[in-house]
């Protein structure tokens, strides 16, 4: 089932995913990075990723855009873009989209851009493979783009190499790379975190102003509710490979239906709710092991209202409304960990 | 970048140094257990090495006694070879089994003796230009410019040539030789130890830098010390054969597997198996050394590695 | 990057000074050369006369002084077996070893870069245990066997090839070959190793998600990246290759410059041999510090600073 869109867009949704599971084997077993995440995003939407290192974004972003480590499989009932079938089509074609309807971009600009050519070249060269105009064109694209991201002297610019950039500009470059084709959906993978904590607000508030212009769908992949409550309009919180809640960012934030989402939540000051001198939550434990067979709740060895049930057979999601949903046996929203009772023995 | 990125990474490779503690003896032991090249490798140069150690015991020749009237006998498995003599014997009637044998020895002796001096030389410059760094630090390094400059088999051939081609004068030259490789290896796997806060704890502490050097930065540094050895070790092999061969390494009529290869030449064309069979050895007895060398490699620190 | 110049061209020349200092004085490593000059039975005013001759009764920095001035000139002394100009034997027989080291370079480099990069697009294929078996192979054999064994087949056997001398074309093709295999391991692994990491690496997987195609992201990201150690490595080898030929010409006969510095080892024209180590070493020094510059100019992190 899919957690349907409610963007400004309406319509069709852009990206529909459904069923979606990577997996990796491993010469340790078999490593279930992903399973069974269902997602949709629409025109003009901002649908937030949330999640702790390892449990699974990014995989899910590199699994839609067909970009999976040799040894990484994916398999889904449904995943089709624009009313194309991403399962069916072949490696020549997959390529021939990337780039072009859905763009990505990634958490380290320093690293993701090649340090041997100029910005120019790197900017200009997805415009001419997916052969939208000339050479003339492309750079007059560029230049349009790098003034639209705010860069000044946009011409000096592509005759730049990576390094001689600052990391600000760098990602800047990376999201007009992104426009060149004027794809219908961008994934940024953690798009701020290796920034400075001031430029971190301007290119949020610069991907929030490009999305609402040209009303591309935008997945953001990030484990900083911060981010979150900036520009979210939907959020997915995964927690080992899975879904364990959807919904509005204003939902998420309000009423957090699954234990794992409150104790996000919990570890966060808030000014005005958390008391001052009060203790900030924290989630003990890790995340478990993902090789090999998996059963039941994979939260529950951190999740103080664990109870026996939690251990045996899936726990399968339960959709509330179109966007409203969790994965967890509680027969009602958790409260904060101050007010629970004593953590149950995990079996 | 999820955590899961790191177990898809195929590896940095060679290029990379990844200098983290020593694997436990444990896990290392089941390591080697499992690897074959290790233990293929292994087994070579054990029993090379049993062979040399025991040659007396395996041939009742004298690897120097000549015997003209048996010259050039081809080995058994040839038309008019006989089990008298199963690899045959050379142009001067000497049993070819035999002098393969305690060629063995020289090899090993070369081999072994050159890595070590090598290995003590190239160590200790480069703990020392890792650790003190600035002007000891380029000194060093200025060393080891001197040193790959210099036309290493011309030099060698020279100074063999002037001191003459006994074992200890081979085994020290070479030595001489082949120290760069060491430098450059400790000095970076130094460096990168001396930046962890261990190495700052103990000299905050006022431990002498000799104690600092032996004990902390020693121990990380020795994995991959036997690693380069016994890549050293081969290339020293093959050195000196080719120094044998053309005269100027090991003299005659001491059996090394170089020289006996050259002293075949003459004959080389109707008994071709005096050529070939020191050849072959060589180059099994390389790489199996070769093979060891990985798989140590591998199994002290396998996540350098594809 | 001037700076950097200038910085690599000093060190290269205190380098080649001291180089030129060991070349020079190796040779008097081995006692009084004087009386191994004048021969066995000379008497000992014979021996103070070849030592007057030869300037042998100098103070050695003097000797040195006076060499490396005339070597500045071009003047590396005459040869003691020949009475000829030791700079032109060496000018004679430069051109063989150049060609020979040419031909030995582009051999392995047109074998190990397709091989190493078909390796690296497909690790752990039978394709990949080639390459690698070949960087084995090439490492373990004994170069000069290797020579003979091509000799045997190819020379004798077969009667393709001629086994020795330096005249024609042909009389290249076994010898570059030798020397093909034994460096054409490095390379290979360098190339692999290089290949594996760019394919890994960030900026290779920004441009398969850019959609490029494979050739584009094979060729135009990860090899440009993955082939600025291997052009290091070329000019190094060049230059370690100049004075590493002389088992290989040995043994095929070719009139190269390591194969007369072997000879007059043997004979201990020792102003023969001293210019050779010095006139490789000193050729070493200048191309590695090509193989700097190029290294510098190809990487435009360090070019442009």
């Amino acid at each position: 089932m899919t957690a349907a869109p409610a963007g400004q867009g309406g319509g069709a949704p852009v990206l529909e995913a459904a069923g979606l599971s990577v997996e990796l084997d491993l010469p340790a077993g078999r490593l279930h990075a992903v399973r069974d995440v269902d997602l949709a995003v629409g025109r003009g939407e901002t649908l937030c990723i949330v999640g702790e290192s390892g449990c699974g974004k990014t995989m899910t972003a590199l699994g839609i855009m067909g970009l999976l480590p040799r040894r990484a499989r994916a398999r889904a009932r449904q995943l089709v873009l624009e009313g194309t079938d991403l399962m069916a089509i072949g490696a020549s074609e997959r390529a021939a989209l990337r780039g072009n309807r859905m763009a990505m971009i990634f958490q380290d600009p320093m690293t993701a851009l090649n340090p041997v050519y100029t910005v120019g070249n790197q900017i200009e060269e997805i415009y001419l493979r997916h052969g939208k105009g000339s050479r003339k064109a492309a750079r007059e694209r560029a230049l349009y783009l790098l003034d639209k991201v705010g860069i000044t002297a946009a011409a000096s610019r592509l005759g730049q190499y990576p390094h001689q950039l600052s990391g600000g500009l760098r990602q800047r470059v990376m999201i007009a790379m992104a426009l060149m084709c004027d794809p219908v959906l961008i994934i940024a993978d953690e798009p701020t975190t290796a920034l400075d904590v001031t430029i971190q607000a301007q290119i949020l508030r610069l991907l929030a102003d490009l999305q609402a212009e040209l009303q591309t769908a935008l997945i953001l992949i990030t484990h900083d509710l911060g981010v979150v409550a900036r520009i979210a309009d939907r959020v997915i919180v995964m927690y080992a490979g899975e879904v364990v809640e959807t919904g509005t960012a204003d939902q998420i934030f309000a009423s957090p239906l699954h234990p794992y989402t409150q104790g996000l939540l919990d570890c966060i000051p808030v000014p005005g709710r958390t008391a001052p001198g009060s203790r900030l939550g924290a989630i003990p434990g890790m995340v478990p092991s993902l090789i090999g067979a998996l059963d039941g709740c994979q939260f529950r060895n951190r999740c103080p209202h664990a109870f026996d049930a939690c251990a045996t057979g899936a726990v399968a999601f339960s959709r509330i409304d179109a966007t409203r949903g969790r994965r967890c046996l509680l027969p009602q929203a958790p409260r904060s960990a101050e007010q629970a009772p004593q953590p149950a023995s995990a079996p | 970048m999820t955590a899961l990125d790191h177990l898809t990474r195929p590896g940095a490779g060679d290029a990379l140094l990844e200098v983290e503690a020593p694997a436990p003896r444990t896990v290392m032991r089941r390591r080697a257990l499992q690897h074959v090249g290790f233990l293929t490798g292994g087994a070579i140069v054990l029993g090379v090495l049993l062979v040399a150690i025991f040659a007396p015991l395996l041939t009742a020749y004298d690897p120097f006694a000549q015997d003209l009237t048996r010259r050039l006998v081809p080995p058994v498995w040839s038309a008019k070879g006989s089990w008298a003599h199963i690899l045959g014997t050379d142009g001067l009637g000497r049993d070819y089994l035999t002098r393969l044998i305690y060629g063995a020895r020289i090899s090993l002796t070369v081999g072994f003796g050159a890595a070590a001096i090598a290995g003590l030389i190239g160590t200790t410059l480069g703990l020392v230009g890792g650790y003190f760094g600035g002007r000891v630090d380029a000194a060093v390094m200025y060393l080891v410019n001197v040193k790959l400059a210099l036309p290493g088999v011309l030099v060698a051939l020279s100074l063999i040539s002037m001191l003459g081609g006994s074992v200890a004068v081979v085994v020290t030259v070479l030595g001489f030789l082949f120290w760069d490789r060491f430098v450059v290896v400790t000095r970076s796997v130094t460096q990168q130890v001396r930046a962890n806060e261990y190495v700052a704890a103990a000299e905050a502490v006022g431990a002498s830098r000799l104690r600092i050097i032996v004990g902390e930065i020693l121990p990380n540094v020795l994995n991959h010390i036997i690693v380069i050895a016994s890549l050293e070790m081969a290339v020293a092999i093959l050195v000196e054969a080719a120094l044998s061969f053309l005269g100027l390494g090991i003299r005659p009529p001491t059996p090394s597997w170089g020289l006996m290869i050259s002293e075949g030449r003459n004959f080389m064309f109707f008994q071709p198996y005096l050529v070939a069979i020191p050849g072959v050895a060589i180059f099994l007895l390389v790489i199996a050394i070769n093979m060891l060398g990985d798989g140590i490699r591998d199994i002290t620190a396998p996540e350098g590695r594809n | 990057m001037i700076r950097f110049l200038i910085h690599r061209a000093t060190i290269a020349v205190l380098v080649a000074l001291t180089v030129s200092i060991i070349g020079f004085s190796l040779l008097r490593l081995s006692g009084d050369l004087a009386s191994a000059l004048a021969g066995d039975s000379a008497k000992p005013e014979q021996i103070a006369a070849t030592a007057h001759l030869y300037g042998l009764d100098r103070p050695l920095y003097v000797q040195y002084l006076d060499w490396a001035y005339r070597a500045l000139h071009g003047d590396l002394g005459t040869s003691l077996f020949t009475n000829e100009p030791v700079a032109r034997l060496i000018g004679e027989r430069l051109g063989v070893t150049v060609q020979l080291s040419f031909m030995s370079l582009v051999f392995a480099l047109a074998i190990s870069i397709p091989l190493g990069v078909l390796a690296a697009t497909r690790p752990n294929s039978w394709l990949d245990r080639t390459a690698l078996g070949i960087a084995v192979f090439g490492q373990a054999i004994p170069s000069f066997w290797f020579g003979l064994i091509l000799i045997i087949v190819f020379g004798v056997m077969l009667r393709l090839l001629p086994i020795s001398g330096s005249d024609t074309f042909a009389h290249f093709i076994m010898p570059t070959v030798t020397l093909g295999v034994s460096v054409m391991p490095a390379f290979m692994r360098l190339t692999r190793t290089g290949m594996l990491d760019a394919l890994d690496s960030d900026y290779v997987r920004m441009a398969r998600a850019k959609g490029l195609s494979t050739a584009s992201v094979l060729f135009k990201h990860a090899l440009r990246n993955a082939i600025l150690p291997v052009v290091s490595l070329t000019a190094v080898s060049l230059g370690f290759l100049l004075g590493g030929s002389v088992i290989v010409e040995s043994v095929f006969a070719l009139n190269g410059i390591g194969f007369l510095a072997f000879q007059s080892i043997i004979r201990t024209d020792f102003p023969v041999v001293q210019s050779i180590i010095v006139f490789v070493a000193v050729l070493y020094i200048v191309l590695t510090l090509v193989a700097d510059l190029v290294n510098a100019w190809l990487d435009p992190r360090i070019r442009l600073g």
